[in-house]
Formats: C-alpha cells, structure tokens, sequence
C-alpha cells in the first residue's frame, strides 16, 4: 500500500454527525481501535508484520491484537523469545531487509533490555549511514501502573525516548487518535515509540471506519478556553479535561491542549495559546526531572516570556519509582484534583483579590 | 584444503583471492602511513593479520548478499566490493564518504555491495543481520545475511540470543567469528569459561564449525557450505576462524610498541601471515607466478593512489549538513 493515498485527518474523525447525517459516530474504545489499526495495516502493506511476547496468546496484550495471527498468518503476527535487545535489532534488520516492523511490549519497562539497540542502532542508523537506510519500526510500548503494578510493570520513560535523537514518539490520548496515529507511525521512515496508557483502554470515542492518518507533530486543542492553558498527552488530557470541567465552575476557563505527539513536538501550539491566556499548566504522566513537563516549561519560559503572567506549574510524577501499595498508588499518581490545585494557583496568581 | 578440490580454483580465482588479500593489507597499511598526518580522525581498528577470512567468505556471496560488519570492518567491506574512495572519503571525513561524513571508520556502509550499516557496540550488528535474513525469508528473495564479529561479541547475550532464533527460525544466514584471541586487551581465557566458541552452535541444534583464520583456502571451502545452506533455506551455521590481529586494538600501532603483548607471542602468528602463506601454497605448486602477483601489486597500488586522490577531492560537509539525516 502506498501510505501517502491514505486520507490525512487533523481532527482523526469527525465528533458528531454533520447537518442531515441521521447516524451518529460509531464509537469504540481506544483498545479496539489499536487493534482496528493493526488490521487495517496487516490488510492494506504486505510489509508490516507484528511481533513480540505473547502477541498471539488469547489476551492478545490487553486485546490489541487479538486473533491477528488467525486472520493473518504466523508469518505476519508471532510470538517470540524473551529477548527484547534481539527483538529490537531483528526489526531494524528487517526494515532494512524492506519490511515494515512492529514491535509489540506488553510493558515499557521490558524495553529496557533493549535500550542497546534502540538508543545506540535504531535512532542512529540513519544518521550513521549519511542517510542511507531508514529504519522504519514502529514500538509500541505500553504503560500506566495501578493494580500494585509497582516499579517494574509500570513505568512512563517518554522523556527517555525523546531525549534521543533519531526517534519520535507519540502518545495518543484518544480512540480516534490511537488508530490514526498509529497508522501515522507504520507509515513514517524512522523508529517510533508509540506509547499508549492502559487507563484509556477502555474509553470509547467516535472512530471512523476508514483508514485515516493524525500526522505526527501535530496537536490539538481538546477544550477553548481563555484564563489558562494545559499542554498534556496520554492519559493526562482526559484528567485535564475533568480538571478544566471543575474550575468552569469557579469560572476559570482553561484550554485544553492534547500534544498527540511528544516529539516532533507541537510547540506552535502551545505558544499560539500562551499569547491569548498568559498561563501555562503542563501535565505529563512521566516524572518531573528532566521530564517532559520541564522541556515544555522551558521552551515556554523562554519563547512566550514576555506573555507569562505566572510561574508555569508541572503536573508530574515526583521523583520516586512507582510504589505497590494502594494508598502510596494514590500519592504517587497525579488526578484531577491535582489538575485542579495548580490551575487555581496558576489562575490566582498576581490577581487582585 | 585438499588438492582435489584445489583443482577446481582457476588461476583467474587465485588471482581474485590474492587480489583481495593485497588490497585490504594495502588498504590498511595506507592508513598507517597517512595515521600521523591527522588528516584521518577517526579511531581506526585495523584488520591487518585477518585477511583471509573476509576474502574467504565474500568470494562466496553474491552482490546482493547482506553483509554487516563491526568497529573492525574494512575488510569486509573491501572483500565485499565497497568502492575505496569512498571509504578512503569517509575516514578524511567528506562528504563524498560513504556515509556522508556522518559515520567515521566503524560506520562504513555500502548499498551496491549491501553493506546496509555497521556498528561499532559488540554484538551490536548481531540482531540486525538476523533481521535482514529474517526478512529475506518472509520475502523469498534468496538474499543470505553473514555477520562477522569478534571473540568480544560471544560474552555479549545477543549472541547466543541471535543463534537461538535463527536456528528456531531456520533463518539464512552465517555467523563468522573472528577469534583474534583479544577483546580490546582482555585475553579471551579471562573471559569465557569455553574458550571453543564453535561449540556453542552444538546447543542450538546448528552446524559449528572451527577454521584456520589465517587459510583462506580453508575459509573458502567452510564459508560456501555454510552460504550454501543457507540459501538452501537449511539454516544458520557458526563459523569459529582463529586468527590474531597485529595491530594493536585501535591505532596504527601494534601491540609490542604500546607494550601490551610480547613480540615471542606475536611472531609465531606473523608466521603464518594470510597472505604469505596463500604467496608459497601458489607458488610453490606453480599456480600463480611472481610476475602474475607482481602485476596485481601494481594494479591494486594504482588503484589505491587513485582512490585517495579521488577521496582527497570531495569537500567537508557543510555546518547545514549537521542536522540532516536524523529522520
């Protein structure tokens, strides 16, 4: 399949029916429309092939790629042995062979063992070779904790990814965007991370049947608002959304930014939005130091200095690894409420009371 | 070898053999020479001792054939057919090298003679070569994939991970060993418990086979049973080639100047030099006359002058150049 005939769609789908459409959205959930990408992938490129730990077992990791092997053939969807530096450098060799990899961990932190030939071999070959080979992978990691997961099956290591030249990385907050992103991804030349949450598999969205790309690099303003700006991705939109719904009601009108993707990065964006609200709130589900949260406030800090009204404020992890216990889950992990304190300071902040 | 199946070499074969051999030795002795000028900046890790084996296999392989290679690799790439003055660009850093500038001597590259990348991490271009023939099979395109690494790279998990899922796959291709004793300077018997790496084969169910590094002809003849497996879609093999190197880890140096290894243990292996050993098997059963390997020393010298000069001509790349090919 030539990737370039496949429609592209800022918006991915469209939220409600136009004007005289009597039908409304069809809506799946974020897990159904990963595996809805992966089909439609295996269908339409004879290149893409699937594999990783447990791809084909009847969970089918969390049900995103459910039955492939049924519908597609070992060839095209398998499992493989425990060995995720190897896995790596298989799909590199592979794109190189011509062919278009994905690469499945059931948890990022297995990529961990692979970080050889992902850090030193996939982002770099490229470069390496003055350009000549591309290494079209895709990795899908996954992430999000809960359950006393702890600190091995839970991590969020975007900045990890990103802080390294030669890979994207995308986190898709939504259904829509789980399958356009990812598609979006199998089509690019270079490696990708792909990470999604396991907290939104079960959210429902209006998905479009038909094959459609969200570009990378790309992100979207989920909620207009005048008073203050959010710049999120992954689960943290829809947390950020519930937070802009509670300080509606204090009458503090927040935007709600979903960057889509974390790198390439859609600054633009977030700029565009300081200039009209002066406030700038980063929620990121990854830690705090060197995160993401803390490249953003830089980069804000220093190209919208001259509009920021208030200190920018970070709602990350704190710099401890997951814990198990369930009240310690509760510390650690951040939620609307959290949301919802910062936009109050943020918002407060140099006003006259 | 025995002689029956020397019988099948034709002195245009010898020829070809020993213009391989000369042209890297060349090649690698033009860098020692050109070292001190620091014209080359690169860290260069020479291939001096350890001809025979990329000669041996690559007159086996096909053009289309991938070949992945590490920090040690421009004897591969030459027995390959990678063009000199792009790799004589490369280590000058221009951007007629070929990689742009952007590789150095451990990141040499070639499409037309598929070398698709090289890494320096040991073990590192292990998985990717698995890859490549790995692809090869889900394409039906009879390419084979061959991976030259040292003894290093057996202390490293992907290795025996690599063998694994290529006898579990049944993938085609040919991991070579080249054993020169030394992972930088730590002896192999520090190293590992097994000091037969070949033997390792045994465990994943694979043909493991022990050569004479410094034997070309002993190389030519393991090296095509294992292509020819492999392009039979019969599975992988392991190749163990003994061999040392001269030079020192990395530099134009050797290892007696730096006073790492003792000249009594160098010398017996400066003996059994590849090249001098093919010079009096061709000689002395007349196969090759001096005339005939004079003329190819002149021929493969030309060629090299001229590589360098054509190299020498090709700019630096430009500070725009900086953030280009990282997508």
């Amino acid at each position: 399949m030539s990737w370039d005939k496949i429609p592209t769609s800022i918006i991915g789908v469209k939220t409600a029916p136009e004007k005289g459409e009597a039908k409304p959205p069809r809506l799946i959930t974020y897990r159904q429309a990963i595996l809805e990408g992966l089909t439609t992938a295996l269908k339409k490129d004879k290149r893409v092939f699937l594999f990783g730990e447990g791809v084909d077992d009847p969970g089918g990791v969390f049900g995103t790629t459910l039955n492939l092997h049924k519908k597609f053939g070992k060839n095209r969807s398998f499992d493989t042995p425990i060995a995720e530096n190897t896995l790596t450098g298989l799909g590199i060799g592979a794109a190189l062979g011509g062919l278009r990899p994905i690469l499945v961990h059931a948890r990022t932190d297995f990529m961990l063992t692979g970080m050889d030939q992902l850090i030193n071999h996939a982002a770099k070959w490229k470069y390496m070779s003055g350009g000549k080979f591309s290494v079209p992978l895709v990795i899908r990691a996954i992430i999000g904790g809960g359950w006393g997961s702890a600190s091995q099956h839970s991590q969020p290591l975007q900045a990890l990814f990103a802080h390294t030249p030669g890979l994207k990385v995308v986190m898709p907050a939504t259904a829509s965007d789980a399958k356009g992103l990812l598609l979006a991804s199998i089509a690019e030349d270079c490696p990708v991370v792909f990470i999604e949450h396991r907290w939104l598999y079960d959210r429902k969205g209006p998905v479009s049947k038909n094959p459609y790309v969200v570009p990378l690099g790309k992100g979207i303003i989920r909620k207009k608002g005048k008073d203050l700006t959010i710049a999120a991705s992954s689960f943290m939109v829809p947390l950020s959304l519930e937070a802009a719904d509670i300080a509606a009601k204090e009458k503090i009108d927040v935007e709600v930014i979903d960057l889509r993707t974390i790198k390439p990065l859609d600054y633009n964006l977030i700029q565009k939005s300081l200039e009209k609200t002066n406030r700038l709130v980063v929620a990121d589900t990854g830690w705090k130091m060197c995160g993401i949260s803390a490249e953003i406030s830089a980069l804000a800090a220093n190209k919208a200095f001259g509009y920021l009204k208030a200190p920018i404020a970070r709602v990350a992890l704190c710099d401890a690894p997951t814990p198990a216990s369930p009240a310690l889950e509760k510390a650690f992990y951040p939620s609307s409420k959290d949301l919802v304190e910062a936009i109050r300071k943020i918002y407060r902040y140099g006003r006259k009371k | 070898m025995s002689k029956l199946q020397l019988k099948n070499l034709k002195p245009a074969s010898l020829k070809k053999i020993y213009q391989g051999l000369i042209k890297i030795r060349k090649f690698e002795e033009k860098i020692v020479s050109l070292y001190p000028q620091q014209q080359i900046r690169t860290p260069v890790h020479l291939y001096i001792g350890q001809e025979a084996i990329a000669v041996g296999v690559c007159l086996n392989l096909r053009k289309r054939d991938y070949l992945f290679s590490n920090h040690r690799n421009h004897g591969h790439l030459i027995a390959k057919g990678a063009r000199l003055e792009s790799m004589l660009a490369e280590l000058h850093g221009r951007i007629g090298g070929c990689s742009k500038g952007k590789g150095g001597s451990m990141h040499m590259t070639s499409q037309n003679a598929g070398v698709f990348g090289t890494s320096a991490i040991v073990a590192g271009n292990i998985p990717i070569a698995l890859g490549c023939a790995f692809a090869s099979k889900f394409k039906k395109d009879n390419r084979i994939s061959v991976v030259f690494f040292g003894d290093g790279a057996v202390d490293e998990g992907t290795f025996y991970e690599c063998l694994n899922f290529a006898a579990l796959k049944k993938l085609p291709i040919v991991f070579i060993c080249e054993n020169n004793f030394y992972a930088t300077n730590s002896p192999q018997k520090v190293r590992q418990v097994n000091t037969d790496i070949y033997q390792i084969a045994k465990h994943f169910k694979m043909p493991g086979v022990c050569v004479d590094g410094n034997d070309v002809f002993e190389i030519l003849k393991f090296s095509a049973e294992a292509i020819e497996r492999a392009r039979k879609n019969k599975g992988p093999t392991l190749i163990e080639a003994r061999t040392f190197r001269w030079k020192t880890h990395v530099g134009p140096e050797s290892d007696i100047q730096k006073g790492l290894r003792s000249e009594k243990e160098i010398w017996p292996w400066k003996k059994k030099c590849p090249i001098k050993k093919f010079v009096q098997y061709v000689t002395k059963n007349k196969l090759l006359s001096k005339n005939d390997l004079d003329k190819i020393d002149k021929k493969v010298n030309a060629q090299l002058q001229r590589a360098l000069k054509t190299a020498l001509k090709s700019s630096y790349p430009k500070k725009t150049d900086l953030k280009k090919n990282v997508y």
